[in-house]
């Protein structure tokens, strides 16, 4: 262990500059906070967390619009399950279940789709979040659903992409960032091939990285390695399970029943391109037809958009630790357990407070 | 309080949970200290536990099994030794007979294991879909021989735990609907008065002992560093987690810090008498995996930390309720 932390240090020095690697990945920002990392990396050396965590950027009138499906009479609402705590404009689906709402936690969307078979009374709506690791199967599913003409079963699809949020980022004016730790399950499906335009366009390097704290520890050597030897390329660290071409039969599925579509980040914006939609054809599918998504606010003082743009670490903001805490999350990095307030609060809150 | 209903988490025995007692409960009825078990006159210990586990068999036992085990843990944890257990039943309507009948029958072996007496009980019947089929409680009581309590940890004390962690949380969610995946993993739910007693009688000098179920060693370690006042120390590298129970944490994005367990004992005892307990401890079947994992300081002050297998620390903090499954 002490080794990987000494070749820190001596990349570090080579370096001789402060620099910032962004994690894009929330399940990396939590084996940083779990394992202590980040109090024993160099002084010239920051991490910052992206918007990695698919909780953590899905927008309020997402929610609001799954908290409506889960109000009509008959309608079942499947979720991953940290979506259920997420706060609406007004009420979260946790509440809501409370309240009387069929909400039930599932595992896989597959899952879902057996329980619409099983309750051919009900609608059963499936809650599609997440980037291209959990994409594929909602896809396998929609398919199976009309193959099978199951049209009790549909999806509110809120899906993303991440090539262009990290674009966006890049053209941000407010963000600096030196590197960045490329997600290692999304680049299982898509290839380390997706982020090449990133040093090609924008001279920035880019490691993809596995998850256990000694992976980051690898991955971080990796990139001072390039900014050293003033090199930019898309390295794999992961090359466990990461290859430069990714899965083609999870991107041809991704393909058929998908299309690029502008999406809404929390707290970011409108970042065109970087959402997935269900394609016209599997239309009986897609419960975003028939909801209105109205425009909706976050909490007044609430800074995960800077958060997730990596402009801000958690305790910078006023209401970390104080009002918003992990059982009473008021903005979205705090409830999902890989959200960057929630794994700084929950393991890093000492050196804060 | 913050909820206008009860949310699934305020059963998490998390910090919801801990709300409810405190605010709603424990003013209500006067009670002052929050222990496992109460002590009345100083000699006996009276404690009471229901069981609503789900599906109600699984690997390792049965809510029959968990339902005298949880009951006479409780007690033993309040260096009691385990007596009479009463038993109420509420069933749903449609219950197989033959599946009832295993329960009871778990029941019986388990309460002679635990050298107790099932004395009083009571039943009742609810229509189909009122309950997951059938519901249990138990109420205990036990002849007090120790004077531990949460409240008695200090510096200095050396925190010890008696094998695996995580093992009947994994176990349980290994079977759930909707969850259900491949593990070898069985629940470690046993009767842990025997194995306490032989520590007690070691001559170490104990302090406090707790089963960490509901909330997992973390909850367990939180209460007892904010009740005592001190720091706890835990060790990343001397946490005994399999493989098995480590890989399915990660899969589901569990903590195994904050998993449920059945058949351990954390036991706080006197820095130097760690190694009688150990010695104790692992010459009973239900000990051989028994090993320190932590220490107790002055600082900080109700606080838990761990140091980190890369040399790093962290705070072990108080589940909040329901462990979510993340994402992905």
């Amino acid at each position: 262990m002490n080794e990987a932390l000494n070749r820190i240090a001596e990349q570090a020095r080579r370096v001789g500059r402060n620099v910032t690697f962004m994690e894009v990945c929330g399940t990396h920002t939590m084996a940083v906070s779990r394992s202590g990392l980040r109090q024993l990396l160099p002084a010239n050396v920051k991490l910052i967390s992206g918007p990695g965590c698919p909780v953590c950027v899905t927008d309020t009138s997402y929610i609001d619009a799954a908290i409506e499906l889960a109000r009509r009479p008959g309608v079942i609402v499947t979720t991953f399950g940290d979506l259920i705590r997420v706060p609406g404009s007004e009420s979260s689906l946790e509440r809501e279940r409370a309240a009387g709402a069929d909400v039930r936690v599932v595992y896989s969307p597959a899952d879902a789709l057996a329980l619409a078979r099983e309750n051919p009374d009900k609608q059963v709506v499936f809650l599609g979040v997440g980037f291209e690791t959990t994409a594929p199967t909602v896809a396998w599913t929609i398919k199976k659903a009309a193959q099978d003409g199951v049209m009790n079963f549909s999806v509110l699809c809120a899906h993303k992409t991440m090539p262009f949020a990290m674009e966006a980022l890049l053209k941000d004016q407010e963000v600096k960032i030196d590197g960045f730790i490329c997600p290692g399950h999304v680049s299982v499906i898509t290839g380390a091939q997706l982020y090449r335009f990133i040093p090609e366009r924008y001279g920035i390097p880019c490691v993809v990285c596995g998850f256990e704290a000694v992976d980051v520890m690898k991955c971080i050597v990796m990139l001072l390695a390039q900014i050293a030897g003033k090199r930019t390329a898309v390295e794999i660290e992961y090359s466990r399970s990461v290859n430069e071409t990714g899965n083609p039969a999870a991107q041809q599925l991704i393909a058929e029943v998908f299309e690029e579509s502008d999406a809404g980040w929390r707290g970011i914006g409108v970042i065109p391109r970087s959402g997935l939609a269900i394609r016209k054809e599997f239309a009986r599918w897609d419960a975003g037809r028939s909801v209105t998504f109205r425009e909706s606010k976050p909490h007044p003082g609430c800074r995960c958009g800077d958060v997730l743009r990596g402009v801000l670490t958690p305790p910078d903001c006023k209401l970390f630790a104080k009002v918003c805490t992990p059982t009473n999350p008021l903005g979205p990095c705090m409830v999902s357990s890989e959200g960057a307030c929630a794994a700084f609060y929950k393991y890093e809150r000492k050196a804060a407070v | 309080m913050k909820h206008d209903r009860i949310l699934l988490a305020h059963g998490g025995g998390g910090t919801l949970t801990h709300e409810l007692i405190e605010q709603l409960f424990a003013p209500a009825f006067g009670l002052k200290e929050l222990e496992d078990s109460a002590v009345l006159d100083d000699k006996l210990a009276f404690t009471t536990d229901s069981y609503v586990v789900k599906p109600y068999f699984f690997p390792g036992g049965d809510i029959g099994k968990l339902a005298v085990c949880g009951t006479v843990n409780d007690l033993a944890m309040q260096g009691a030794e385990p007596l009479w257990l009463s038993l109420g039943m509420i069933l749903e309507e449609g219950l197989p007979l033959a599946d009832l009948e295993k329960i009871v029958a778990s029941i019986k072996a388990t309460a002679a294991e635990a050298g107790v007496t099932i004395v009083t009980g009571d039943t009742k019947v609810v229509e189909r879909g009122k309950c997951e089929g059938l519901y249990l409680n138990t109420a205990g009581i036990g002849r007090v021989v120790a004077d531990v309590g949460s409240t008695h940890v200090r510096p200095g004390d050396a925190v010890i735990v008696n094998g695996n962690l995580g093992e009947h949380g994994v176990a349980v969610l290994s079977r759930r609907e909707g969850i259900a995946f491949q593990t070898s993993v069985i629940s470690d739910c046993a009767p842990l008065w025997s194995l306490v007693q032989s520590a007690l009688v070691s001559g170490a000098e104990i302090h406090a002992m707790r089963d960490p179920t509901r909330g997992g060693l973390a909850a367990t370690v939180c209460d007892i560093a904010a009740a005592s006042g001190v720091g706890i120390w835990l060790q990343e590298s001397a946490l005994p987690i399999s493989a098995e129970v480590r890989g399915a944490c990660d899969l589901l994005g569990l903590d195994p810090l904050n998993i449920a367990n059945e058949g351990k004992v954390v036991v706080f005892c006197r820095g130097t008498d760690a190694g009688r307990v150990l010695d104790a401890m692992r010459a009973h079947p239900l000990g051989r995996g028994a090993r320190v994992i932590g220490e107790v300081t002055e600082k900080p002050k109700g606080m838990a930390v761990l140091r980190t297998a890369i040399g790093g620390e962290r705070i072990v903090d108080m589940p909040t309720g329901e462990d979510l499954p993340r994402i992905c």
